[in-house]
């Protein structure tokens, strides 16, 4: 049994999860993952770490409720027990010294990206986040982000919030030649951003949504600029014995549990795995509505 | 009056009773019921104790057959019981699913002959191993403690064997299992028709009694190395028996569609995660129509019964060579036969075939015929040109076989592999890695549950030795 021992909701379906879990926390590495199984009836889902603190024995998890075992997740609180967490899992990333970094996230994929920018700037990098959602009320992490990059950009599809477009729109606007030529000929002192529009972007890391990721990697590729994507196929085991999670990268069959998560973004073939994912969408859907109907019942 | 050899030979076998075919390949309780003791006492009847026992010779752990047989038909479990115990510690679960038929069995000089008919000493085992667990308080004594501590990666049969024998010594072992429970492929691999996750559980609470951690969810090399084990953890040897659990595919085209799982998935999901339950458990599993699952071991046999029991329509083998050279056990053909297993031998698949929307619909293969031997001595099967033909299906399982896993190994340099991955391991069990045994599927690639358990007894009588030459660890 693993303890939660603090438990902060940061947006209406996403929370942060602060568990005793001192194995794991001892060796964690940014970009490394656990697997848990929140009971004896539960599935084993796999969560990034946010974070680790080895001297109390603590890992961070920040959650999106999407399916049955995210939402029943979400509604854990202090004190509550988890029944299994194993790990840590998954290669640490690969951390690139860069004039300019650009850390991309979209969804749960935010969650994957925070940890990676403390690391980046550690490291020395200048550390940009584009973060969004289709709406305000989506866009997580933001404050967050804020405390540990030099410049965050939040995107709203729709305006209601920061940069009206896609996370998409606005990389392509960093990266555009021209734009960087335009901006650095204002004054660092006028312009807030100038910082990031100076310098070019040398490293792109991304995680969202598959087609988010797709896009991002194709901006990327004319470019030239490297591009770490963190994949998220269906998983197990967690420890390459199962292949569920088989991903293709350059043609080649990859274990994502145990050869990434993270890959080039340039060699993934992304229509394959947004098509795997969506192998079980039937049973997800039974099960969550078994569980609502279940909640119902209940009240 | 003891009986003579004419009247012990006019007895013939003893068949196992087991449930209905077209009952039992609806759910997944066991297959076999097990003898009643007048059942059992009669066919131990059938061996005529020969004094060059050759079935002993047979056994990888070398039971005394003919001694537990006397005891058997002499109605003394308990006797029978303790001789079996004395030699292998998890009898119920070899009884269940050694391959008998290439070991001791195949040596019964009753098996000889064109009608001949070995004793049932797989069936006898087993059923002495369930008298013993209802009966018999089988906690072994433990000897004072000895100081010394030791780690045990992996609690498959090598791993949990391995842990029962030095604790009986007074060592102080801690077992480290990655997934959430221990058993290893008995836990996860192999089905419950087949082997009762209850006798798992029997056996790992027996082995708590004695005083072995298992300690879940930890996966060395990722969680701890086996460094860390030797030098900050305080652990004075370590045993190696983390299986071989990668699984190969056929690389082939179509094999990233929906619906082809390996077998290790499929079975993992629905041993493992009880995914047959969905939705009481929460692991979905793909429930095919028409599945066809590729192999002809023990892993292909297991997967397409599963398939069955999950309510296949059509659940069919695919099996490049032919019956004869079908490494699986005798008795799981013959029990898928049953159940309506449809084989399709000397077929290969060359493709999966799949739908629009991007599942499975169809297993391509072409007929094979046995050509000349190859290097396994068995004859290799070659391609018929032109004689491509589809199965059609909406669910495809590999069931190939699995390779060293390189996650352990990969972080331990020092550690020498063969050419497979697997660990060089020497007479003792011992690696190139001072300290460090290993023994199972890492270090033999696939092979039994009876050579693992083996394996982890040899590692720990060598443990021992090397143990007691050096001060303990924690007192250094
Ligand atoms: C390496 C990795 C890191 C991840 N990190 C995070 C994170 O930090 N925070 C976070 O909120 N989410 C993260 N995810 C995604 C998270 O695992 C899924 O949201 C979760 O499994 C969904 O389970 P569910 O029962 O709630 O939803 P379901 O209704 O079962 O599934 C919803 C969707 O989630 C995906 N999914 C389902 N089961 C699994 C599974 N066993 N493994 C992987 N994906 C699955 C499928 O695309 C599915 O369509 C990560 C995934 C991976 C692979
Ligand atoms: C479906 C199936 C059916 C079979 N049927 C039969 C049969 O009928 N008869 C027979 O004799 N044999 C059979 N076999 C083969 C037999 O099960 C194996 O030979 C045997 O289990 C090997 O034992 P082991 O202890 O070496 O490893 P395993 O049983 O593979 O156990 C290894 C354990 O180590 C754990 N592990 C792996 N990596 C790590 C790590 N890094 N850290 C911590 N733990 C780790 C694994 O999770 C696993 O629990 C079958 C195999 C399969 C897959
Ligand atoms: S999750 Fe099973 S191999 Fe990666």
């Amino acid at each position: 049994m693993f303890r939660i021992l603090d438990a902060r909701q940061l947006a209406s379906d996403v929370k942060c999860f602060r568990i005793d879990a001192p194995l794991v926390a001892r060796h964690r590495q940014p970009g490394q993952f656990v697997i848990i199984r929140l009971s004896e009836t539960g599935e084993r889902i796999p969560l990034t770490m946010a974070n680790a603190d080895r001297a109390a024995g603590t890992i961070e998890l920040i959650v999106k409720a999407i399916g049955k075992t995210t939402r029943e997740l979400c509604k854990k609180n202090a004190g509550d027990t988890i029944s299994d967490v194993m790990g840590p899992l998954g290669n640490p990333t690969e951390i690139i010294k860069a004039a300019h970094a650009v850390l991309v996230g979209g969804g749960v994929g935010t969650a994957v990206i925070y940890p990676l920018a403390q690391t980046l700037r550690d490291g020395g990098s200048f550390v940009s986040a584009i973060t969004g959602g289709r709406t305000r009320e989506l866009v997580v992490l933001e404050a967050e982000l804020r405390n540990v990059c030099d410049v965050v950009y939040a995107c709203t599809d729709d305006g209601s919030y920061g940069f009206r477009g896609t996370v998409a729109d606005k990389l392509r606007e960093l990266i555009d030649p021209a734009r960087r030529r335009r901006e650095s000929s204002i004054a660092p002192e006028r312009h807030a951003n100038a910082g990031a529009a100076c310098r070019p972007v040398e490293v792109v890391y991304c995680a969202g949504p598959v087609p988010m990721m797709k896009a991002i990697a194709e901006l990327t590729r004319p470019a030239g600029i490297k591009t770490i994507v963190s994949l998220n196929p269906i998983m197990v085991d967690g420890t390459g014995m199962c292949g569920g999670c088989r991903v293709t990268i350059d043609g080649q069959a990859k274990f994502a549990c145990v050869d990434g998560p993270e890959f080039d973004g340039h060699a993934v073939n992304f229509a394959e795995l947004a098509d795997r994912l969506t192998a079980y969408r039937v049973q997800e859907k039974l099960a969550l509505d078994r569980m609502e109907h279940e909640c119902d019942m209940a009240t | 009056m003891p009986l003579t050899a004419r009247e012990r030979m006019a007895i013939a076998r003893q068949k196992m009773p087991e449930r209905a075919p077209d009952v039992r390949n609806r759910d997944f309780h066991e297959v076999n019921l097990g003898y009643h003791q007048s059942l059992a006492a009669l066919e131990a009847d059938r061996c005529l104790q020969c004094k060059d026992s050759k079935c002993v010779g047979g056994c990888p752990v070398g039971i005394d057959i003919p001694g537990f047989l006397e005891r058997v038909s002499a109605g003394d479990l308990k006797g029978a019981a303790e001789l079996l115990l004395a030699a292998n510690a998890l009898p119920g679960i070899t009884g269940r699913v050694c391959p008998q038929e290439e070991q001791c069995e195949q040596l019964c000089i009753r098996a000889k002959g064109k009608n001949g008919q070995p004793v049932a000493i797989g069936h006898l085992e087993r059923f002495v191993a369930d008298w013993a667990r209802e009966n018999l308080d089988i906690r072994q004594l433990v000897a004072p403690p000895t100081g010394y501590r030791v780690a045990v990666v992996g609690s498959g049969p090598a791993g949990l064997t391995c842990s029962g024998e030095l604790a009986r010594k007074g060592h102080d072992v801690t077992v480290f299992e990655a997934l959430h429970q221990p058993g290893g492929v008995l836990t996860y691999g192999i089905p419950e028709f087949r082997l009762p996750n209850h006798i798992i559980d029997a056996e790992v609470d027996r082995l708590r009694q004695m005083g072995v951690k298992i300690v879940c969810n930890v996966v060395i090399g990722r969680t701890f190395t086996i460094d860390e084990l030797l030098k900050e953890e305080g652990y004075d040897a370590v045993f190696v028996a983390n299986g071989a659990g990668l699984p190969v595919f056929m690389n082939i085209p179509g094999e990233n569609l929906k619906g082809v799982y390996s077998a290790n998935e499929y079975l993992t999901r629905s041993n493992l995660m009880r995914a047959y339950e969905f939705p009481r458990f929460d692991t979905p599993i793909i429930r095919g129509e028409r599945v066809a699952v590729v192999g002809g071991g023990n892993v292909a046999m297991d997967s397409v019964r599963t398939a069955k029991r999950l309510g296949a329509k059509e659940a069919t083998l695919v099996y490049r060579r032919s019956r004869a050279e079908m490494p699986a056990r005798v008795e799981e053909v013959h029990h898928a036969e049953d159940e309506g297993i449809v084989f399709e031998l000397l077929c290969n698949p060359i493709r999966v075939l799949g739908s629009e929307d991007g599942w499975v619909r169809g297993l391509q293969c072409v007929r094979m015929e046995l050509g000349e031997p190859d290097d396994s001595g068995r004859r290799r099967p070659v391609p018929i040109r032109g004689s491509e033909f589809v199965i059609d299906s909406d669910l495809v399982i590999m069931a190939i076989g699995t390779r060293a896993n390189p996650l352990l190994t990969s972080t331990t340099p020092d550690l020498k592999l063969n050419k497979w991955g697997y660990i060089e391991v020497d007479e003792a069990g011992a690696t190139s890695k001072p300290g460090v045994y290993a023994g199972g599927d890492i270090a033999r690639g696939s092979a039994t549950v009876i050579l693992a358990m083996g394996d982890g007894k040899r590692a720990a009588a060598s443990i021992d030795q090397y143990l007691r030459g050096r001060p303990p660890t924690s007192q250094r």
